[in-house]
């Protein structure tokens, strides 16, 4: 094990990848002599040279496009957007070409392609630049979509993705980039994708956290367990589509309890859907209703505290787990 | 409005007399074969949108022809000629539009959206200025992998006011890639004429300011356009600098078959339709001895013996069976295994198209089989109309 940042995981990843694979490249604005605006591809047009590692202008739709394009006669391009609000100019590629193409023509051909892209609040950037839009992309067919919290999975599912055949979604977060943690040293360490951690274990309530709120949920039940008695299962998806379901189901079926934690708004949320999926699934085993815990049904403030208020923090996810266990009056 | 542009090239030297004949042949086939898509459409055999290139043929067939076999061709919502030019069965090009499991996209595509990979027609594409990154990718691939391929990036006057042009253009350019951009002029952007959506009207001169010089052939006619776009290829491929090509043409018929043509007159349809390029075009051939009436008539006759095979192969061909309605979502493998959707009937998230046996009991399958019911016609009632009035000859 070696411990690194999110943002090197990936570096590693993307550099394992291309060492592993000439077919694969980058393409991205300010992703090479820049070396990423996030500095996730710091190193990598050194590494491998122009040919590989594209800087590009400022044109979210035609490089996506462009991504698709070459990843159907052969390549394996990994493209960068430097934010997910910024994606949006891509939807027309990523929703009515990178995820249709395939089955609109008869599964003649494939589209291995990943667009990676970091979203989340927390360093006052306003409303275009600090969403977190995971929902949008799980509404897709056609799409896989990774979230990953660790620094372990950042690199694993990077480079399963990488690897898949299919177009992937890849959802960084601003915040997480500078976080560490310990990564396999394997240079075949991958994550599968449709494989839920169980981040901590407990009987009494469980927890879905997605992205970094996987990390705010895990020490929400830290607090839980400590002040008020209550132990709670935290559960990481890691990838909404394919969605490990029988994990979180299996999960409730064991504490009849069941919080969902996003940084993403309410209305057609991640949690909006997981909900309605274990309400369905498992309704005979839950004990109280299953409880959202979203960010703001706004758009994101510039102002700190405006902003903190924003996106969920550890009091409303340890507010939300009382009220499944002492139902509010 | 662009008057029609008689005699740019009619003069041109004729190609050897089997090309002269396999253009002409081509571009028969794809006037009846639109023609009878008209008629299957007015049947209701053929659903959704239905555009037809019919006065097109020339700019099809002329540009298609300039491309080698490995080169990449790719097209529009408009693009039936394009993949029967590149050698796709019209049986299964008749099939896709009938929905059909034989159809070249299996019955999922329809009509704008055509497929032959074998053929390298890598697809007929619904959104308007959605394809030109796409056929930068294309280039793209081949400059990294270092093969000797091009592409043929064929879309329409409307396109050229999308964002997508200007950035690819740009990206093209900047990234030398062997593509060549052929703006098919017909003039409308659906209903709106071009120098009412486009401030400029020379559409050659659009791409300069990105990089990408322009070139202009006459789109009715075949050896011009083949001529241009075989240069335009050549910079493309050995010069490795993407090159614009406008192809100035007209459509005879509407938008689609819900277009009322308020936006035009018939007069100028009718001054248009006196350079129909198959008209002209085969009485050139004729005229200069390349073959004689009877082997022109004959030649259509083939044509429209073809069409009358491949209306009869679509319609036997049976629907798609509902068992493949998630198929081909995702490639399978061991992470992704199945489709991952929540079906709105069951509530039950399916997983595996291994189970797809789960599928013949939805709820649906009644919805399912009155759709398959209500497309069937009488054998009798699919038969080529006796007279020749539906003929589009100009």
């Amino acid at each position: 094990m070696a411990v690194m940042r999110y943002r090197e995981a990936l570096n590693a990843a993307l550099r394992e990848e291309m060492a592993r694979d000439e077919n694969v490249m980058l393409m991205g604005e300010d992703i090479g002599v820049f070396n990423g605006a996030f500095k996730v591809t710091a190193g990598l047009l050194e590494e491998f040279g122009e040919q590989r590692v594209r800087d590009t202008p400022i044109s979210e739709n035609t490089i996506v496009g462009m991504g698709v394009g070459a990843a159907m006669t052969g390549l394996r391009p990994v493209v960068e957007l430097m934010t997910i609000n910024f994606s949006l100019l891509a939807m027309d590629q990523i929703v009515n070409h990178a995820a249709s193409i395939r089955y609109m023509f008869g599964g003649q051909v494939k589209v291995p392609l990943v667009v990676r892209m970091p979203q989340g609040a927390g360093h006052q950037l306003g409303p275009t630049h600090s969403h977190s839009w995971e929902a949008l992309f799980l509404h897709v067919p056609g799409l896989l979509v990774a979230v990953p919290t660790t620094a372990a999975d950042a690199k694993g599912l990077l480079k399963s993705a990488i690897r898949d055949d299919n177009p992937v979604i890849f959802i960084e977060h601003e915040y997480l980039y500078g976080q560490r943690g310990e990564v396999p040293d394997d240079d075949d360490h991958t994550v599968q994708f449709g494989q839920a951690a169980i981040r901590r274990e407990g009987s009494d309530v469980t927890i879905v956290g997605i992205s970094r709120m996987a990390l705010t949920a895990a020490r929400a039940a830290k607090t839980l367990s400590e002040k008020h008695g209550i132990e709670a299962e935290v559960i990481d998806p890691r990838t909404l589509r394919p969605l490990d379901l029988d994990t979180i189901l299996a999960s409730v079926r064991r504490t009849n309890r069941c919080v969902i934690v996003e940084e993403g708004w309410p209305h057609g949320g991640v949690g909006a859907n997981l909900a309605a999926l274990v309400s369905e699934q498992a309704f005979d085993d839950l004990d109280a209703p299953v409880q959202r815990v979203t960010g703001a049904d706004v758009p994101m403030p510039y102002s700190k505290p405006l902003e903190q208020l924003a996106f969920p923090h550890e009091p409303q996810v340890i507010d939300a787990v009382l009220a499944t266990i002492k139902p509010r009056r | 409005m662009a008057e029609p542009v008689a005699d740019l090239a009619a003069n041109a030297e004729l190609p050897e007399p089997d090309v002269a004949r396999e253009w002409l042949a081509t571009m028969t086939l794809i006037r009846r074969f639109e023609e009878r898509a008209g008629e299957m459409y007015a049947k209701a055999k053929v659903g959704g949108f239905l555009h037809l290139a019919i006065g097109e043929e020339a700019t099809i067939v002329g540009s298609t022809r300039a491309l080698r076999d490995q080169d990449y061709l790719i097209s529009t919502y408009r693009s039936h000629g394009h993949t029967l030019a590149r050698g796709s069965d019209p049986k299964r090009v008749m099939a896709e539009l009938f929905g059909r499991v034989d159809g070249l996209c299996k019955g999922r595509g329809g009509s704008m959206h055509m497929f032959d990979l074998e053929r390298r027609f890598m697809g007929g594409y619904g959104i308007v200025g959605g394809n030109l990154p796409i056929a930068a990718g294309f280039a793209l691939a081949s400059d990294y992998l270092g093969l000797d391929e091009a592409t043929l990036c064929q879309f329409g006057d409307g396109a050229s006011n999308q964002g997508t042009f200007g950035e690819t253009m740009n990206l093209a350019a900047l990234w030398k890639l062997p593509v060549v951009f052929m703006i098919t002029n017909n003039q409308f952007g659906m209903g709106t004429s071009l120098e009412r959506h486009s401030a400029v009207t020379d559409l050659l001169r659009k791409g300069e300011g990105f990089g990408v010089p322009g070139m202009r052939c006459d789109g009715m006619d075949v050896q011009d356009t083949y001529k241009v776009t075989l240069e335009a290829l050549r910079i493309a491929r050995e010069e490795r600098r993407p090159v614009l090509v406008e192809a100035l043409t007209y459509r005879f018929r509407g938008h689609s078959m819900a277009d009322p043509e308020e936006y035009r007159t018939k007069e100028q349809v009718d001054e248009w339709r006196k350079r129909d390029p198959l008209a002209v075009f085969g009485s050139r051939l004729v005229e200069e001895g390349v073959m004689s009436a009877d082997e022109r008539e004959a030649l259509d006759a083939e044509a429209i013996e073809r069409i009358d095979g491949a209306v009869a192969f679509a319609d036997a061909s049976p629907h798609p069976s509902p068992n493949e309605l998630y198929d081909d979502i995702y490639v399978l493998g061991d992470q992704v295994r199945g489709w991952y959707s929540i079906d709105e009937r069951t509530s039950t998230p399916h997983r595996g198209e291994d189970e797809r046996g789960m599928t013949e009991n939805l709820p649906g399958h009644a919805d399912y089989e009155r759709a398959v019911g209500s497309s069937e016609t009488p054998p009798a009632e699919i038969e080529k109309p006796a007279d020749d009035a539906q003929r589009d000859d100009g």
